[in-house]
């Protein structure tokens, strides 16, 4: 037995030494650079200096807010639609939602900007049936829409496999006692997938309230959001201690959101092992 | 049996999980070719026991003896001992024949070897025809055999089964049970078996261990387990029993239920305290007045071959095994021979067990067959 | 039922123009006459042909098959072995906090671990007196590093439902520990292991925000040259990789899928010939 344990170590170990490098050390490395300045030395300045950045994190938070919602209000209809399909057509409709995950979606994004521009497919079109020009690039709902559309699929996938474990006899077992429709929906679907809109909202809201390319291709770079800010810092301003202010802070931020979040559901083991 | 020679002697063996005692100073010899069956409920040590003769499980203090050499340090894959898992652990990326070429494989045996050994084995365990299937594709009992052939192809000295017929159905399971029992005198292997099942060990072995707790209650044949259960543990996880509080006045003399039974138990100190076991089945029934105990019939039960009568006596409910009819509300006598009555010394378990107060044999089947003991802790209203 | 089942289409299809107007746009634009990616011109496959002369794409095309390929092997190798160590711990506070830290680079915004392994590397190459760090080694590290979790969250499940016993019953039959285990446990996890394999090749191939810190001018990946084209004006030959990638995907999926759809029916035919 010692022999195995012996074995057993040698296994993780390349893991653990890789995990304490590669995860943990650069995680300390946030929190050392968002504490000192440029010479290494203490300070609190750069923390303190984030009050200018107040309504860049207020907005980062809003509009991934909204893109969350409407991303579970789309996805929700769809994953129920899909996990009640014939297993050939869901096949073929899992297939169509990951596959634009797979490209690159920088492209994607840029893409965009082709139907929403000025003189894009969108405004022709409004155009030739007489609606006129709507200024759509460059507004807060472009960059709204690019998250939704993005982030998509990232909602669909985890509340539909809930969905699909989801057991018939339960449902059954609620109309065999007089629910109708409705209500079968409310008291036996939805509490069963819970655990899939949460996690499908952690995923679309992680990825939104971060994110840097799609404000500033989509939202023209007027508006900017707390991925913009950091991007700055590390890519044109050069201040690093900055940066690590404003991400040690969005860390914060999204651990409080998660933390709440968990809060509402009693998915105590995986909430155990995210914290 | 009894002069074959020892082949596995456990020495004072210790261990515990965490800090959790699993097994307390077992000791225990097996003899070459014998069928010993280590029973308990889950969670007495039972299997804990057989992974340290497989080579799983360390010791934490103890020596286990293989034919006279002390193998604590040998690891499992060097052992000649062989394990029928409680799943099977059947290979599932491997077909029926590659499962049980398995430990041939790793003896670098010759392929012509190999494969007349397996189909001899699957012979054995009628499953020929069945060399190229699929595990996924097996029934329950098909896998169960396919363990059996793999185990056996390696020709261990020792056979441990871990319950192997826990998984199966009724019926399937007593089939296997003759058939491993023919299997194991065809070939003259040791067998220990390990179960929870208290009928598979009375019918199936040479020798049983009562476990519990880490310890070994009793060791003995099944008619000595059944006929003489050391303690009120050993009485009432196997078979039906009434467990009574007595005295031992002398030597064949013993009161329970303020009355003298002649017995032929003897070796008690002067008026020792005792538990007296009384099986249901050894009771007569008779009319009340010649009677040496007499009782209201509360419930009747008919079994089939019998019927099973609850009797209230002095406010303790006796359960009676017979043939002839009683109504509920009779007053009927007992008549019990003194070779029927079983003294025991007093023990931890004394006084656990109560009477037949709150026995449904409904509630016995519903409840988990798993904890098979019949722990009918009396519910005193 | 019937109108049910037209609305149910609707959505469906309106959600999927949704998801695919963009690569619709971006095949249709890559086969444009004029260097426009928003007003189309003539048919012409000119961009195609462009395409494979321009050779800082091709540079960063082979550039991100050679990165992808080696981290997504290292990070198999390393999981496995993680998993494997993982689910062999007894002590339960050790496992949490293990699986905790692996958790780490999933629920962080790739941005943060972005900056965070550019603060480590940057930190580093300070220490050792280097000031360009960033290129194909720290590219490497990060890349194993966020598809590590991927590759041990799709192998533990197969771990957990290989039978404990798998291993003792082979060990039992004369197998040492360690060939028993790439006798008979591997086999049964291998097909987690591929899944992570292919995770982890995916999610390298098309990163861009975690690539876009650790990176130097010296190894550039794709996205990351797509990420300073969109910078500046996008040509169609952008559009044309894309399309191009966009088949290969497609390809790739159709074919997972008829696999898939074939071991289903394998499996059916096991099931009913238990019977």
């Amino acid at each position: 037995m010692k022999k195995t344990s012996l074995t057993a170590k040698l296994v993780n170990a390349p893991y653990i030494v890789w995990s304490i490098l590669f995860i943990l050390a650069p995680m300390i490395m946030v929190v050392y650079y968002a504490l000192t300045d440029r010479d290494g030395n203490f300070t609190l300045s750069n923390l303190t200096s984030l009050s200018e950045y107040t309504e860049t994190f207020g907005r980062s938070i809003w509009y991934a807010f909204l893109a969350t919602v409407i991303c579970l209000l789309l996805s929700y209809p769809l994953a129920y639609i899909m996990a009640r399909s014939k297993a050939s057509r869901q096949r073929t409709l899992m297939m169509l939602i990951m596959l634009p995950m797979w490209m690159n979606f920088l492209i994607r994004t840029y893409s965009w900007i082709t139907i929403l521009n000025n003189t894009g497919i969108l405004n022709t079109l409004f155009e030739a049936i007489g609606i006129g020009r709507v200024q759509m690039i460059n507004t807060p709902g472009a960059v709204i829409l690019g998250m939704v559309y993005n982030f998509l699929p990232y909602m669909v996938l985890p509340i539909y496999s809930v969905m699909c474990k989801l057991d018939q006899s339960l449902i059954e077992a609620a109309q065999d006692l007089g629910c109708n429709g409705r209500a079968v929906l409310k008291t036996v679907i939805f509490p069963q997938s819970l655990p899939g809109v949460i996690s499908g909202i952690t995923m679309v809201f992680v990825p939104s309230v971060s994110t840097f390319y799609i404000s500033q291709k989509l939202g023209g770079g007027k508006f900017m959001l707390v991925g913009d800010a950091i991007e700055m810092q590390f890519q044109s301003a050069y201040n690093y201690n900055l940066g690590a202010a404003l991400s040690l802070v969005l860390m914060l931020m999204i651990v409080i959101c998660m933390l709440i979040m968990n809060r509402f559901t009693d998915n105590s083991e995986e909430g155990a092992m995210l914290f | 049996m009894e002069k074959n020679a020892v082949i596995i002697d456990l020495k004072n063996i210790s261990v515990s999980f965490d800090g959790q005692p699993v097994l307390k100073n077992i000791n225990l010899y097996i003899r070459d070719g014998e069928f010993v069956t280590l029973l308990g409920p889950s969670g007495c040590g039972k299997t804990t026991t057989l992974r340290i003769i497989a080579g799983f499980q360390a010791p934490d203090s103890g020596e286990v003896i293989f034919e006279g050499k002390v193998i604590n340090g040998v690891p499992a894959h060097k052992r000649q001992v062989n394990t029928i898992f409680q799943r099977y652990a059947l290979f599932p990326n491997r077909n029926v024949f590659d499962n049980v070429a398995f430990g041939l494989e790793q003896k670098k045996l010759p392929k012509a070897e190999i494969r007349k050994t397996v189909e001899e084995m699957l012979a054995l365990v009628n499953l020929k025809g069945f060399e190229k299937r699929r595990i996924g594709s097996l029934s329950g009992g098909q896998q169960q055999r396919v363990a059996i052939a793999r185990a056996l192809a390696v020709k261990p000295r020792v056979l441990l089964l871990d319950e192997p017929l826990g998984a199966l159905d009724l019926k399937l399971r007593k089939d296997m049970q003759v058939e491993l029992k023919n299997i194991q005198q065809r070939l003259g292997i040791t067998f220990i078996y390990v179960t929870h099942d208290q009928e598979e060990a009375l019918s199936m072995s040479d020798t049983i261990v009562v476990l519990d707790n880490g310890e070994i209650q009793q060791i003995g044949t099944p008619t000595d387990i059944y006929n003489e259960p050391k303690n009120a543990f050993v009485a009432d996880f196997i078979g039906e029993s009434n467990i009574l509080d007595g005295i031992m006045h002398e030597d064949f003399s013993v009161e329970f239920h303020g009355m003298r039974f002649q017995c032929v138990d003897k070796g008690f100190g002067k008026d020792e305290p005792v538990d007296v076991v009384v099986r249901p089945e050894d009771v007569d029934i008779v009319p009340p007045e010649e009677g040496m105990l007499r009782g209201v019939v509360t419930s009747v039960t008919f079994k089939g071959v019998h019927y099973e009568i609850i009797v209230d006596i002095d406010g303790f409910k006796w359960m009676v095994q017979t043939t002839g009819y009683s109504a509920v509300g009779d007053e009927i006598g007992l008549s019990i021979k003194p070779d029927e009555i079983q003294v025991m010394k007093k023990s931890a378990y004394s006084g656990l067990y109560g009477d037949y107060s709150s026995f449904s044999e409904e509630f016995d089947e519903l409840s988990d067959p798993d904890s098979e003991s019949s722990d009918d802790a009396p519910a005193e209203v | 039922m019937k109108p049910k089942r037209a609305l149910s289409n609707i959505y469906i299809a309106l959600i999927m123009l949704f998801l695919y107007a963009p690569m619709l746009v971006m095949v249709v634009f890559s086969f444009n006459g004029t260097s426009s990616t928003g007003v189309l011109d003539d048919f012409s496959t000119k961009w195609y042909s462009e395409l494979l002369k321009d050779s800082v794409t091709l540079q960063a095309l082979s550039n991100t098959l050679i990165l992808a390929v080696t981290s997504s092997l290292i990070a198999m190798v390393l999981g496995t072995a993680a998993a494997v160590g993982i689910h062999s711990m007894k002590k339960k506070w050790l496992k949490t906090s293990v699986l905790t830290v692996t958790n780490i680079p999933m629920v962080n915004p790739e941005i943060v671990t972005g900056v965070s392994m550019m603060l480590l590397f940057v930190f580093v190459g300070r220490l050792v007196g280097k000031s360009d760090v960033l290129g194909f080694p720290t590219l490497l590290i990060a890349h194993v590093t966020f598809s590590l979790p991927y590759v041990i969250l799709s192998v533990l499940p197969k771990l957990r439902q290989t039978d404990r016993h798998l291993g003792e019953a082979a060990q039992d039959l004369g197998c040492p520990p360690v060939t028993a285990f790439f006798k008979v446990i591997l086999p049964n996890i291998s097909s987690g292991i591929i899944s992570g394999l292919i995770m982890a090749f995916t999610l390298s191939l098309d990163d861009f925000i975690i690539s876009y810190f650790v990176s130097g001018p010296k190894f550039q990946t794709l996205p990351i040259v797509i990420f300073s084209m969109t910078k500046k004006k996008v040509k169609p030959d952008m559009y044309a990789l894309s399309t191009l990638i966009f088949l290969a995907v497609l390809l790739l999926l159709v074919l997972m899928n008829i696999m898939q759809a074939r071991a289903e029916k394998k499996e059916k035919k096991a099931q009913s010939a238990r019977l």
